[in-house]
């Protein structure tokens, strides 16, 4: 980790990396080829961001590095766990999916606790680590509310609290704020940033939005579709805390540019309007 | 938009009031066309002959209800139990499944002789009928359920390595809740016909007289007031088993599905 914290230039991808994967493809049973040939290295304390349009593959990709599913072909090795190994064993991955995902019966509260419970934590311990985790997300007056209670910006927030409650070592996020509004969104983003920047654990984040990409990585992948790999991956190297200063400067433009040229040079397939990374939802 | 208030209004006012007229044309069209009560009986009739035979009535309408009652019961435990047993294994609920459903198919009159015959206790014999009946959108609701699970969620707890009887206990079980609250209603009213029409197959009498035998015997005395004041307490049984599982659905899930919502909230 000390690599990854000694450069506050967004050179955490110095880091040793945590998750590597090696010519991986996948294939689902129906034919279709989401992911070909991916190389791609996680490194311990980078923001990491996947970034292409529509089905180019990086929820697949997520959900590989989750070890939700498995790939068809090439290896993933987890930690020092090597290539086929039980890399996984003891380390805690946070999900957060496009949705909520809150268990409409259970209160806020039993909701961020549900990974604690689920590993047998006692339940003193899991109280206070889930009253934490809400205050970072500022829900600490909703603990006792159901989730239908809640707006949907703050129903992701309880979702990014529960994933953070476990204190994971890292953190997967599958387009988090792609169904939120724009304002709603950057606020996020930016809560967001303000967690990493403070814990430095380690976080793929999936967009289709470019700007977003741009503004809270360390580094972007930029992923291309039929079949779905991974075109470029490049360093943003911008000095963190980031905020709204960032996304007016010169520097964020030409960098976004630079994101949108690499997506449109392989969407031969997509027209070149949809490939600016303008949000579209 | 109606305001809750007016709505609830309108839920009980509109049927009142729908019976109110049936009853007064029945009434009107009996009295003055001279009907005599063994074809039609008039339902100032039924409701007297509803009092005065209420001794008898009651302890049918007694009969009938424990039957049901039962049934419903033992239908709910066996089937939740089933549907358990299915979600464990996809192996064991293609195998047993097709069976749930062609006991269901298979006309309760063509099977309650049997199981009259096989099952010694005629009381028993009766509930093993109903529970025939009752138990299939039980069993079919919950599997349902059970299976209806938030992708995410199950995702959720693969990566938190729960175990299967964390995964059932802590998400199978609450998603199933409103599909097995779908599957009671349903059960609640066949758990009624099932005891009727085991009753009419075993034709009992005496202290095991239900609400059906006295059906049965009305007609052939053709004492049609009482086999009226019969069917009403039937039917006003089903509608208050109907409305009993619709509550106690209401009580549970109340706090978060939306079928339990009212409309403001």
């Amino acid at each position: 980790m000390n690599e990854g914290t000694s450069t506050s230039a967004g050179g955490a991808s110095t880091g040793p990396a945590i998750v590597a994967l090696r010519g991986v493809s996948k294939t689902y049973d129906n034919g279709t080829q989401a992911l070909a040939g991916v190389d791609l290295d996680v490194r311990a304390g980078e923001f990491l961001t996947l970034v292409g349009p529509s089905g180019c593959g990086k929820s697949t990709l997520l959900h590989l590095i989750a070890g939700l599913a498995r790939p068809s072909d090439g290896r993933i090795a987890w930690w020092d766990g090597g290539f086929d190994a039980t890399g996984r064993e003891g380390r805690r991955i946070g999900f957060v999916f496009q949705s909520p995902t809150l268990m409409p019966w259970a209160s806020v509260a039993t909701n961020v606790r549900l990974p604690l419970d689920l590993a047998g934590v006692p339940r003193a311990t899991a109280s206070a680590a889930v009253a934490a985790a809400l205050a970072r997300v500022g829900l600490a007056a909703s603990t006792g509310d159901l989730p239908r209670q809640l707006s949907g910006g703050m129903q992701m927030r309880a979702s990014i609290a529960r994933a953070l409650v476990t204190e994971p070592d890292l953190l997967l996020m599958d387009e988090p704020f792609g169904a939120l509004d724009e304002f709603t969104r950057q606020r996020l983003d930016a809560e967001l940033l303000d967690l990493w920047h403070a814990q430095r654990f380690t976080v793929v984040f999936v967009t289709h939005s470019i700007q977003e990409a741009v503004f809270l990585s360390t580094r972007v992948a930029v992923m291309a579709a039929h079949p779905g790999r991974i075109l470029d991956a490049r360093r943003v190297d911008a000095p963190y805390p980031r905020g709204d200063a960032f996304r007016l400067s010169p520097a964020f433009a030409a960098l976004a540019q630079q994101v949108s040229a690499s997506v449109a040079s392989a969407s031969v397939d997509t027209p070149p309007d949809t490939a600016v990374g303008a949000p579209r939802r | 938009m109606m305001s809750d208030r007016r709505l609830s209004l309108l839920r009980i006012g509109a049927p009142f009031a729908v019976a109110v007229i049936v009853l007064g044309a029945w009434q009107l069209l009996v009295t003055m066309n001279r009907v005599p009560p063994y074809l039609v009986p008039s339902p100032v009739l039924v409701a007297r002959t509803l009092y005065a035979d209420r001794v008898l009535l009651a302890h049918s309408l007694g009969v009938t209800l424990g039957i049901a009652l039962t049934a419903l019961a033992l239908a709910t435990l066996a089937g939740v139990a089933a549907a358990l047993l299915f979600v464990q294994s996809r192996w064991l609920e293609m195998s047993l499944f097709p069976y749930a459903i062609l006991l269901q198919v298979t006309p309760i009159v063509s099977i309650a002789p049997l199981i009259i015959i096989w099952v010694h206790d005629t009381w028993a014999a009766l509930v093993l009928c109903a529970v025939v009946v009752a138990i299939f959108p039980i069993i079919s609701n919950t599997t349902l359920g059970l299976r209806s699970v938030d992708r995410g969620l199950l995702d959720l707890f693969r990566l938190a390595r729960a175990t299967r009887w964390q995964t059932l206990w802590r998400l199978r079980v609450p998603s199933a809740l409103p599909y097995f609250f779908g599957g009671l209603r349903i059960a609640s009213g066949l758990a009624l016909i099932g005891a009727v029409v085991a009753e009419f197959v075993a034709g009992t009498g005496g202290q095991g007289a239900g609400l059906a035998y006295q059906i049965l015997l009305a007609g052939i005395q053709l004492n049609i007031p009482r086999l009226f004041a019969a069917l009403v307490l039937i039917a006003l049984t089903g509608v208050a088993l109907f409305a009993a599982t619709v509550g106690v659905s209401r009580l549970a899930l109340a706090r978060w599905h939306e079928s339990a919502l009212s409309s403001e909230s």
